[in-house]
């Protein structure tokens, strides 16, 4: 079921990322940014299996999970660019931003902190009668800490309504998940939750959305948790600056070949869709960034009188 | 006005809260059906039924998911079993339910309370005699309490649950059996913070909190007879902590003595003197700190009685305060010096 509204929502989040890039390397943007360039896929996918009601949870690699719930390119750069304008008025910044009003209760800055508070989001649910699913997503090094093993036994435990959604880039950080584990096929932990897990091709929207909509279906009918192990590669450093000098030579111009906007596009290709029309999707992503770019470049910085404010209730 | 002790007047604000807001859940390890190691949240499981339950022994798990139920509309209060055990997932408190209202400017809120309890009794091993109120009113974001009586102990739950921050009332596991007493239940509930003025005196101002306050209290009754006056301020709140109550009794008194268990570098008694200093009141004698000096808790009663502070030992360090215009750090004779 892959469509060009897909292809452009991967592009909006490319783009998205590349000019927050730019706006780094221009000293706009200041601070520590993590980019999801390569990964678009798997926000996408998951997104497209969730409904307003459900709460998404992110790690700070999470701007193409912000854009895919829906919150607006516009007030994400504003954000990153410490705008008043910005989801969180420039206090989140990159790695920490939320915008609760589109169900993503926000990124997080260490690694496997937000799967116990995704849990909660389910355990809520279970007392409110809302039908929620809870989705969190991690990386592939955040199931070495010990709060997603706690994370995901509580869950399994009271069969709560959650996703555990793993972005396995290949890489914790710098250095190989392979290098750190004994099992790299980090979907086969969930065996030991009692809960589903599955791999799947982390670059293919329809696999990710394939597998997202029986994970929250399970969840919503009252199945319990799942783990989605979404296989993908980074395109770009762990951070902005990151020399890479870990990554063997080669590697992300072999993942280019695999990318998923190639992969996606070739796929509407062959299924008969003109190519001047991913083109053209292509196009109006590049727009509608651009825009929102300018716009946030063009809003006021964030307030400094009110810094004090919003500590307590 | 039924009589309870500590415990009973705790399991008496849980009910209560309980009772009073459907969207209120308690949960954490052995609380439900064993009804607590110490005994705190008997019967409630029977009483409420699935609202409140029992936990994997899961620290992060428990803290984090109360910060994501609060965030979703409910009012979640989870029990740590001991103080020690929320460096298990410290995380949880200092990253997560901290951070929640700052960073999205109040569109998300995380209103749970943590309930915990410390306190060195004999006995007690190195991991489980800790006192650790100061990390946690070190953080912003965060509220702390430390109740002393049973008429606190259920005010001071029920403010916490009530506030919409998160919070940390640190129960005192030396208390939970002590005397009964009159406990008012119906009584409206206060906002967060305050003080409470345990003794009236006009030479030394002691300002203590947790189970120390009964030392402090005895010491002050001991030196009543020695025509030694001391006003004895308890800050059942650390966060937000009544500074105002401190500088007016140190005015009149010109002197000040912090009484806690915590060990004493970077104890929240070295907050207090840094406000009196700041506050430019000028004292008649150098400000004193009375708590642990800087050890791990041994086990061994012998050993762990002749470090923590205590009635007498209270009471001889407001003597050395009246009798010398010069105080050496932790000065109460008998105190081992750590360094």
């Amino acid at each position: 079921m892959t469509s060009l509204a897909e292809l452009e929502e991967l592009c909006r989040i490319r783009i998205f990322e590349e000019q927050v890039r730019e706006l780094a390397l221009e000293r706009e943007v200041i601070g520590s940014v993590h980019l999801c360039i390569g990964q678009e896929a798997i926000p996408v996918g998951v997104c497209a299996a969730l409904e307003p009601r459900d709460a998404l949870f992110a790690t700070y690699r999470g701007h193409g999970w912000a854009l895919a719930r829906g919150v607006p390119p516009e007030e994400l750069f504003a954000e990153l660019l410490g705008r008043a304008t910005g989801t969180n008025g420039g206090r989140g910044g990159s790695a920490y931003l939320s915008s609760a009003r589109h169900g993503f209760y926000g990124e997080n800055s260490i690694v496997a902190g937000s799967a116990p508070i995704a849990v909660g989001a389910a355990l809520a649910a279970k007392f409110d009668g809302s039908g929620r699913v809870s989705v969190v997503c991690v990386g592939d090094g955040a199931l070495n800490q010990g709060a997603m093993h706690e994370a995901m036994n509580f869950a399994s435990a009271f069969a709560l309504p959650i996703v555990f959604v793993c972005e396995n880039n290949l890489y914790s950080e710098l250095t190989p998940i392979a290098a750190m584990v004994a099992d790299p096929e980090l979907w086969h932990r969930a065996a030991a939750y009692a809960m589903p897990g599955v791999r799947v091709d982390g670059n293919d929207v329809d696999a990710v959305r394939a597998a997202a909509r029986d994970a929250v279906q399970r969840a919503r009918s009252g199945g319990g948790p799942s783990l989605i192990e979404a296989m993908t590669e980074r395109l770009a450093g762990h951070y902005i600056g990151d020399v890479e000098q870990y990554r063997p030579a080669g590697e992300v111009d072999r993942a280019r070949e695999r990318e998923p906007i190639g992969r996606l596009t070739s796929q509407l290709v062959a299924s008969g869709v003109a190519p001047q029309h991913c083109e053209a999707a292509s196009q109006r992503a590049a727009a509608t960034i651009e825009r929102a770019r300018a716009a946030a470049l063009h809003a006021p910085a964030a307030d400094v009188s009110l810094v004090r404010e919003h500590l307590y209730a | 006005m039924p009589e309870l002790n500590y415990a009973e007047a705790v399991n008496a604000a849980l009910r209560r809260a309980l009772a009073e807001w459907p969207e209120t859940l308690l949960y954490g390890e052995d609380v439900a059906k064993p009804g607590g190691v110490f005994g705190v949240t008997r019967r409630l499981y029977r009483e409420f039924g699935e609202r409140v339950f029992d936990t994997p022994i899961s620290e992060s798990a428990i803290i984090g998911s109360a910060v994501g139920a609060a965030m979703m509309g409910r009012r979640p209060i989870v029990e740590i079993m001991w103080v020690d055990f929320t460096l298990v997932g410290l995380d949880q408190v200092i990253n997560q339910a901290a951070n929640v209202r700052y960073v999205s400017q109040g569109a998300l809120t995380a209103p749970l309370t943590i309930r915990t309890q410390q306190g060195a009794v004999p006995g007690s091993c190195a991991q489980h005699s800790q006192s650790l109120e100061a990390l946690f009113a070190h953080v912003p974001g965060i509220r702390v309490a430390l109740p002393s009586t049973p008429q606190d102990a259920y005010d001071v739950l029920l403010s916490a649950i009530a506030c919409d921050d998160p919070t940390v009332v640190i129960e005192a596991r030396a208390l939970y059996n002590g005397p009964r007493e009159n406990v008012e239940l119906d009584g409206p509930i206060a906002a967060v913070g305050g003080s409470r003025h345990r003794h009236r005196g006009e030479d030394i101002t002691v300002l203590t909190w947790g189970a120390q306050t009964h030392n402090v209290v005895a010491a002050a009754a001991e030196l009543d007879a020695e025509q030694i006056g001391l006003d004895v301020i308890e800050a059942v709140w650390l966060n937000p902590f009544d500074t105002p109550a401190v500088l007016d009794s140190v005015a009149r008194t010109g002197r000040l003595m912090v009484v806690h268990e915590a060990n004493v570098t970077g104890g929240f008694g070295a907050e207090v003197l840094a406000r009196v200093a700041e506050s430019g009141i000028s004292l008649r004698s150098p400000a004193c700190r009375v708590g642990l000096p800087d050890l791990r808790v041994p086990a061994a009663p012998g050993l762990s009685s002749a470090v923590l502070p205590s009635a007498s030992s209270v009471a001889a360090a407001a003597r050395t305060i009246i009798g010398s215009e010069s105080v050496p750090w932790n000065a109460a004779g008998q105190y081992y010096d750590a360094r």
